[in-house]
Order: structure tokens, then sequence, then C-alpha cells
């Protein structure tokens, strides 16, 4: 980048680290929805990264299957991974990717006794009925057709806020009862088609589902306290099939 | 000067719409558009700029592996061509990603010219549209110097 200016969504040195593949984790607030995004694309390890800022996610962005292993400490050379240091909630994923596919760490992540319970979801290019099919059936939770837009993340987002704790209760505009912690499961989920949005498509609606409309990652911190706790199952949405697309 | 705000921003919102009508850019391009704030003012021209860098490495390797008409590496052609039409897909570089879905069909059938002729034309795209982003965000920046706000627009 030529170009320092002012507070950029990724650090120069964010970035930098983005590039070159290197793993970009700051210090764990056990607070927030930490996710996982593997995608060999830096483009698209930008982009999904915003994403997920806006929502109010931490984010470590990985370039490959095997750094995602290494993260999670599940590749075979490392020593046992300090387990209290690391949390993630989500781990979304690529499908095509050089090396080690997003359906092949999938499989790693779902054998491995300490992320098991943690959703995978996994992103690709292409609608190919098959290979969302076997990334459901492998336990993916969801299925991303790329370009990726915020309504989709909104929606990850949602499953994962069961308990929500809300420090001041008009923050949120979901339908929390007062009288309890737990998320309405009966939250109309309505998610857009996985299908590549035509010109025709409506208009971007703000984002009002979330506290923190389009916040810089610096106001993430206040936001809202979620106790999601990675050992419950989750919320298992209808699985999400895209319509074919001949 | 207010009118002369009204005046640069008219011009934004007429320029970016034209972009959008002569299909250099499609709702993807919005959506990175809405994912930028005060907080962020550089995203769009951030990414776009990582997207062209990556369109100048990708393409250089592909008529790399096209040069030699007995010895094309369709295979990284083939790569190329997916992370090309991935990325272009990711910010809403319309044509870009058009001339990409041809490619990838003339790489499918290992047709060296057709791929030639299509690696020109993707050259081409993305010189355009980034020619044509430069312009846009020189327009945001002096609407900013004038002291007005960029227009949300409605595509």
């Amino acid at each position: 980048m030529a170009r320092d200016g002012g507070v950029s969504c990724l650090r120069r040195s964010d970035m930098m680290s983005v590039g070159m593949g290197g793993i970009e984790s700051a210090p764990l607030d056990l607070d927030e929805v930490h996710v996982l995004a593997v995608d060999d694309s830096l483009v698209d390890r930008i982009v999904i990264e915003r994403l997920l800022r806006i929502t109010s996610c931490k984010v470590t962005a990985v370039d490959s299957g095997w750094r995602a292993l290494e993260f999670l400490g599940l590749d075979s050379e490392k020593a046992s991974v300090e387990l209290d240091r690391l949390k993630v909630d989500l781990i979304i994923t690529d499908y095509c990717m050089p090396g080690m596919t997003g359906y092949e760490l999938l499989k790693k992540i779902k054998e491995s006794s300490n992320f098991r319970q943690v959703p995978v979801v996994i992103m690709s290019s292409e609608n190919v009925m098959n290979r969302i099919d076997r990334c459901l059936e492998e336990g993916a939770e969801d299925f991303l057709l790329k370009p990726v837009k915020l309504a989709d993340v909104k929606r990850l987002r949602s499953y994962l806020t069961r308990d929500v704790k809300l420090p001041n209760g008009n923050k949120r505009k979901l339908p929390v009862p007062e009288d309890s912690n737990s998320v309405d499961t009966s939250l109309p989920l309505s998610p857009p088609p996985l299908t590549e949005s035509s010109d025709s498509s409506p208009p971007l609606s703000p984002v009002e589902m979330f506290s923190s409309p389009l916040s810089s990652p610096v106001d993430d911190e206040d936001d809202d306290v979620l106790t999601s706790s990675p050992e419950e199952s989750p919320i298992r949405p209808q699985k999400m099939r895209s319509p074919g697309l001949d | 000067m207010n009118t002369a705000v009204a005046r640069l921003q008219r011009q934004f919102q007429d320029y970016i719409v034209s972009l959008y009508q002569q299909g250099f850019l499609d709702n993807q391009f919005t959506e990175l558009r809405n994912l930028q704030d005060e907080g962020t003012p550089d995203f769009v021209s951030e990414v776009v700029s990582l997207f062209f860098d990556d369109c100048a490495k990708l393409i250089k390797n592909m008529s790399r592996s096209l040069e030699q008409p007995e010895n094309v590496d369709f295979k990284q052609v083939d790569s190329g061509v997916h992370q090309l039409k991935g990325s272009s897909s990711s910010v809403g570089a319309r044509r870009v990603k058009n001339v990409c879905i041809s490619f990838k069909e003339c790489c499918d059938v290992q047709n060296r010219e057709g791929c030639l002729r299509c690696l020109q034309q993707v050259d081409y795209e993305y010189k355009v549209l980034k020619t044509k982003l430069q312009d846009l965000f020189k327009l945001e920046q002096r609407i900013l110097q004038a002291g007005g706000t960029i227009p949300q627009v409605d595509i």
C-alpha cells in the first residue's frame, strides 16, 4: 500500500501479516466471538475479515488449511496448545485451496476432540450440489456462495449468539425477551437464497440487527457480552441448500 | 462553497452510476462501499488496489505459461483464471469476471489461441477499471476536501 492513511480497517502491519500468509491474532477477549477465517486469496481474506469485524467478531485470518491446523494446534509437530488461550467460535473456510481443501480441513476439525463442536462454514465460488452435500454431510454448519455478502455473515452471526447478556437492553434490536438470558430461538432467520445476487436484488439494508453497525474495530470491546460456550452444540439452522443453478 | 460541493457530488453520482450501467461494476462493489465508514475511509480503495496487484501478478504468470505453443501449462493457467475470477467477483469487477468465464472455457478445451485472446482482454479490462476507479476515488477526495460527504448511491 502506498498510502498509510489514518485509521484503516487493517493496520499496515496486519495487512502485511495477512498478505504474507502469517497468522494475525490479536489478544483474545473471552467475551468476544472469535472467528478463524481460512482463504488462500488475499483479497477474499481482507473482505471476509472486514465483514466479520463489522459484525463484532474478532478475526484470525490464515491463508491455508495447514496454517489453520497449526493455529488450532492440530498439526502433529507442535506441542499441545494452550487451550485456555484458544477460543474459536466459528471457522469459516474457502473450499478450493491449494494443498488442503476446505473439505479436508473440515474433516480434520471434525476428527479433533477439541474442535469438533466448533461450527465450520464452507465458502465456495461454485454452486456444485455434490460439493455442498458432501460438506454438509461431513458436518459443515453452512455453505456460503461467494462473493460473500454482509447478509450472509449476519446470518452466521445469528446462530452464534445463543446466550446473549445485554448490558443495555435497548442496544440490540433482536427480539430477546427481557426475563431470559437466552436468545429467542424462534428468530426469523429468513436467509437470502444462496445464489449470486442479480442486479435486481434489494439494496443492502443497514446493519440494524447488531448493536455495532459499521463500527471500526476499536469500538468492539464495548459491545455485547456473549457467553457462547463452544462445548454446547450449536443451534443447527436448517441446512442451507443452494437451489441448483443450471 | 456549497454549490461547489453539490456539483462535485453530482459528478460523483453520475460517474459511479455510469460505471454500473456500463457493466464495469456490479453490486458486490456496492457491498464493499457499504463496509466502509468514517473509521475505515480507505477500505474500498485498499481492497481494489490489492485486487489490481493480484491481476498484474496472475496475468504475468499466465502469460508465461502460455508462451511456448508446444509446452503450455494449462493447469497453471486454469489456476490463475480461477483465482482471478474469484477476486474479481469479490470486488465487483464485473467485466473482468466475465472475461474470466470465457477464459476458463478456453482453458478447459486447451485452446491456446483463445486463452491468449482472453489474457489480452482481461489485461485490458483490469487496466481500464483501474483508471476508472482511480478517477472515482479522486472525485471522492475532492468532495471531502471541499468539506462535503460522499453520497450514498443506490444502484
